[in-house]
């Protein structure tokens, strides 16, 4: 057993390799996810009609969507209409569309959340529009979302796994080859495992930085 | 929409093992989640740091990784897993983490004066348990167990890598077959969306049967 870890370790670029990926393809698709999400939230609770049902449609499709099958429906389906992605390139795109709702989602619950005197005080002091919305609206939505932000950021870091089915050569994608190789299927599943805990560590030690951030700043 | 009755047929296939795989992992996924929630509420001395570390970890591990670390490294270790096992095991171990938490903050929740009161009344720990804490954590948890149930379904797709054609991976073989991906993929999209959306209305109607009780 410890000499299947031995193998894995001599392995260790691969795997920093597959981690590396995983972190780019989250970070990448949290980032545009969240600005995305961020701009769909206005047209969810937008008072125009058919703009909001179209946002909650596209919303609650991706809700009840398993990742995997939204994946498939980029890399095999768009091709279909004539539009081809790389492997690479599909599970970005997947990963943050399919993001984009739910980070819609937590931000229009955090919307909601936002008393009216704070938007009226603002009107008050003669902020209206956009202005209204950056830098009266939404420092406290983010504030409140964070920690929903960062239950997402873990998603995605799980759902990113997916994408090793469509060749993408992220962690698992690369523990799976280690292990197929050499035939040392526990340390490289293992190793994988706590790679990814490693990494949701980091995320929640980063909602807890933005929490006393937070905090210092009331 | 251009598909056979044949793959109509194995798209419900597909559906109805994605369905009992889903419903076998939340069978034995909710009692145990209630069970590690139970470990850490009574703080069992050593069972009750190793459950968090559990969920801890668990919380982290994507459903695909689980699936191949199950299939694959028990036989390593001495035992022999088939597919449908390492499904339900990977699925129920993966659900009953987030589970446990649910359970735990009900427990945590659960007021302190209810409990004195059935102790006074000479309730042991597993009557006070079974008679009043079940009935009311139960019904507080509902809502966010269904919740989990239809991530539970969401990460379902996973088990694919075991090599069992749930609807994800039948709807991929069809369009593989006939070089049209789409239809089946959408077909499948409807199928997930029936699935969660009778969870949900089941969640409703016994929360309505729930109300109706209460009121009447």
């Amino acid at each position: 057993m410890i000499k299947d870890f031995v193998i894995v370790w001599e392995h260790r670029d691969q795997m920093l390799n597959g981690l590396m990926n995983t972190l780019w393809l989250s970070l990448c698709s949290a980032v545009l996810a969240f600005a995305l999400g961020a701009l769909l939230t206005t047209a969810l609770t937008s008072r125009a009609r058919p703009v909001a049902a179209l946002a909650r449609s596209f919303v609650d499709t991706m809700r009840c969507l398993p990742f995997l099958l939204f994946a498939y429906l980029v890399y095999y389906g768009l091709p279909s209409f004539g539009i081809r992605f790389s492997n690479w390139g599909a599970g970005l795109i997947a990963l943050t569309l399919y993001n984009t709702a739910y980070m819609a989602e937590l931000l229009r619950a955090a919307w909601a959340g936002l008393s009216p005197e704070l938007i009226e005080a603002g009107h008050a002091f003669g902020f209206f529009g956009l202005n209204l919305f950056r830098r009266i609206v939404l420092p406290p939505v983010i504030l409140a979302a964070v920690p929903m932000i960062g239950n997402q950021m873990i998603q995605i870091i799980k759902d990113s796994a997916f994408l090793s089915i469509i060749a993408v050569p992220e962690l698992t994608h690369e523990a799976s080859s280690i292990q197929a190789t050499y035939f040392v299927p526990f340390a490289a599943f293992v190793a994988a495992v706590l790679l990814y805990w490693v990494l949701c560590l980091i995320v929640e030690a980063a909602v807890a930085g933005v929490g006393q951030m937070a905090e210092a700043r009331r | 929409m251009h598909l056979s009755v044949l793959d109509y047929l194995s798209l419900l296939q597909g559906a109805v093992s994605t369905v009992s795989l889903s419903l076998s992992g939340i069978a034995l996924g909710v009692p145990l989640g209630l069970l590690l929630a139970l470990v850490r509420w009574s703080r069992v001395p050593l069972l009750s740091p190793a459950v968090a570390g559990y969920v801890r970890i668990m919380r982290a591990t994507p459903a695909v990784t689980l699936a191949l670390l199950i299939f694959f490294a028990l036989p390593n270790i001495g035992f022999e897993i088939d597919p449908v096992p390492t499904a339900i095991l990977a699925l129920t171990l993966n659900t009953a983490a987030f589970n446990c938490e649910i359970w735990r903050a009900a427990l945590l929740d659960f007021p302190r004066d209810q409990l004195e009161a059935s102790a006074s009344f000479g309730m042991g720990a597993r009557l006070r348990f079974r008679r009043i804490v079940l009935p009311q954590i139960a019904r507080t948890c509902l809502p966010a167990l269904v919740n989990e149930m239809s991530l539970l379904i969401k990460a379902s797709p996973a088990v694919a890598v075991v090599g069992i054609v749930d609807i994800t991976r039948a709807a991929v073989r069809i369009g593989a077959q006939t070089y049209r991906p789409l239809p089946p993929l959408l077909v499948a999209l409807v199928l997930y969306g029936i699935i969660v959306a009778a969870f949900v209305f089941a969640q409703r109607s016994v929360e309505r049967r729930r109300m109706a009780a209460a009121t009447s």
